[in-house]
């Protein structure tokens, strides 16, 4: 397990534990007391820093190395029905964006997500979880046969933004991401989508239209990095943390905003902390949300997604 | 003896008599070439001898596209709100302060809705003066509004983009404005109202991938930017050199993101018969 920088009390502890646990194993040495403590000093420390999480701090968890990502959701809460779909029929197969069919309990579900890699050579495959305009094709077209015979659609968020890249400019990346927000205003199926790690702007907003959006609890939604924030607002990289507390962008503030509907807790320490328990709250909460949907009519459905985001803004009238 | 005397001492002249030529009576585009403002007025605020088409406002986008310059103005009252407490090197609302101060303007967009060459038309346009045109809430409010207008009265709507993108200082809530008037343009296909975008220079960011790139026809200007992510965290990101001539209209016409490209002195002719065609409307002279 990698630890972050705020962290470490939590893992100087840890370490301790193992230790005592050690002695207590080789010698003769009654240590139960001593590793009780430890124990309940752990706990306690976990607790203290998990609960008052900086913004900044929340998006280092929400980007934490060993966080799952989309497809160890998918593969969890599907299992072998899971049917992998790839392909935009135009150009080429995204591996940063994927797709596919997948059952929870009786019912079919058509998922979206970015994916990011695990380690240097499959992040470098996934482009860093970064999708060109074919990436959001593919997601369309996924869309759209979900639509044809009814399946709905959950969308699961993870991404660093859409790739700007040459030839992603050649292609149309601004026009793929309007495409997709548009046909998902009027997609005539339930659209679940979940933040399960960064939500970085149009490349999010791109899969990221629902009739409910989810946040987990150590994730971030915003229009920009808060690295790239900094740098064009502060013009340095060093405000990050700044930008981080201005930006709003956590699961809470975006909920505060009306600009998600759910927050959806995770296990204390993080998502990664323990996974199974992670995928089985994600997956009773795609079917709570889709129990509450599935009744409505198509045009009922698309009215009240419409109203929720005309809803969304600002002003002085 | 000097040939010359003078007779008073020191510059007496006052600031007033002084022979100045007064500021902005000549414009110089960016190849050198210089022309008389009102010149530049007239022939559009496109410079004559190199086609250079200058950055213009909603004011001169209204004079250009509506008869007479004659229109009425929708939701003008429409002001930002600083909901996040948005502070970077400068508070959000002492921002807003000075861009209003500085252009005249509440926010980035103005909607008019007026007759182009006889018929009605509601134009929704950016001003990139305007904290670079930047799409917050009123901008994504005013858009919506504009497309409900256009929806209830069944009149064409253009959106005129100008802008560098989403507008930081109201983050998620500028992100939100891309879905919102995508609802809106969504509702205006299904009513089959034509939508015209016409990009403008600069149109990049958020813009490009909301309204900008979502109309029943995309147009644009000669060389204007246009583009989702700007050329320089292009370069940044891959690291390579850019094409001569990356992201100009010609190149989104070439790889098949524009209808076409008109120059500004055709833009009234070329719109309104675009709708007079795809409308099955006699053309109008």
């Amino acid at each position: 397990m990698e630890y972050l920088e705020f962290e470490l009390p939590i893992k100087e502890l840890e370490d301790q534990l193992q230790k005592c646990k050690v002695i207590g194993e080789e010698s003769e040495v009654d240590v139960t007391e001593t590793c009780a403590q430890i124990e309940m000093k752990l706990k306690e420390t976990q607790k203290d820093i998990y609960k008052n999480l900086t913004p900044w701090q929340r998006v280092q968890l929400s980007r934490h190395p060993n966080r799952p990502y989309t497809l160890d959701y998918i593969r969890a809460i599907c299992g072998d029905t899971f049917l992998e779909l790839h392909g935009d029929r135009s150009f080429k197969d995204d591996k940063a964006m994927i797709g596919g069919l997948g059952k929870i309990g009786d019912q079919s579900f058509m998922f979206i997500g970015q994916q990011k890699g695990y380690n240097t050579k499959t992040r470098q495959y996934r482009n860093f979880g970064m999708a060109n305009p074919e990436g959001y094709r593919k997601a369309l077209r996924l869309m759209k046969m979900a639509e044809k015979f009814g399946i709905p659609v959950v969308t699961l968020l993870d991404t660093p933004g859409a790739y700007p890249g040459l030839e992603a400019e050649e292609r149309g990346q601004g026009e793929a991401i309007a495409r997709n927000i548009l046909e998902m205003t009027r997609l005539e199926v339930p659209i679940i989508t979940i933040v399960i790690g960064e939500g970085a702007s149009g490349g999010a907003l791109g899969i990221g239209v629902g009739d409910v959006v989810m946040m987990l609890e150590n994730t971030w939604y915003s229009v920009i990095s808060p690295e790239s924030c900094s740098s064009i607002l502060w013009h340095s990289w060093e405000y990050k943390e700044q930008a981080a507390e201005a930006l709003k962008l956590t699961a809470s503030d975006m909920k505060k905003l009306k600009l998600v509907d759910e927050i959806i807790k995770e296990p204390l320490g993080g998502a990664h902390k323990d996974r199974e328990k992670t995928f089985s709250i994600v997956s009773n909460r795609i079917m709570k949300s889709y129990e509450a949907l599935k009744d409505l009519s198509p045009k009922d459905l698309i009215s009240k997604r419409m109203d929720k985001y005309c809803d969304m803004g600002v002003y002085k009238d | 003896m000097s040939w010359f005397k003078r007779k008073t001492k020191g510059i007496t002249t006052t600031t007033q008599e002084k022979k100045d030529t007064p500021k902005g009576l000549w414009y110089k585009s960016p190849t050198g070439k210089i022309i008389d403002t009102e010149e530049l007025e007239r022939n559009f605020f496109v410079s004559p001898e190199d086609g250079y088409h200058v950055r213009i406002g909603s004011k001169e986008y209204f004079s250009i596209l509506f008869d007479d310059n004659k229109f009425k103005e929708l939701d003008s009252d429409l002001e930002s709100k600083d909901p996040l407490k948005f502070i970077d090197t400068k508070k959000y609302p002492d921002r807003l302060k000075a861009a209003q101060n500085k252009t005249n303007l509440k926010d980035a967009v103005r909607v008019g809705v007026g007759k182009s060459k006889g018929k009605d038309l509601v134009v929704a346009c950016m001003d990139f003066a305007f904290i670079g045109g930047s799409m917050g809430s009123v901008v994504g409010e005013k858009i919506a509004r504009a497309a409900d207008y256009s929806l209830k009265n069944k009149i064409p709507l253009m959106v005129i983009s100008k802008s560098g993108g989403a507008r930081m200082m109201e983050a998620a809530l500028s992100l939100m404005q891309l879905a919102k008037t995508s609802v809106k343009l969504a509702q205006l296909a299904d009513a089959k109202i034509p939508y015209i975008s016409l990009c403008t220079d600069p149109t990049t960011g958020g813009t490009t991938a909301s309204f900008a790139m979502l109309g029943d026809i995309n147009i644009s200007e000669p060389g204007a930017l246009i583009g989702f992510a700007g050329p320089r965290i292009v370069r940044d990101t891959t690291g390579k050199e850019l094409p001569e001539g990356f992201q100009t209209s010609e190149f989104l016409l070439e790889h098949g993101f524009l209808d076409f490209i008109t120059v500004r002195k055709e833009l009234k002719n070329k719109v309104n018969q675009y709708l007079d065609l795809i409308l099955n409307q006699p053309l109008r002279a």
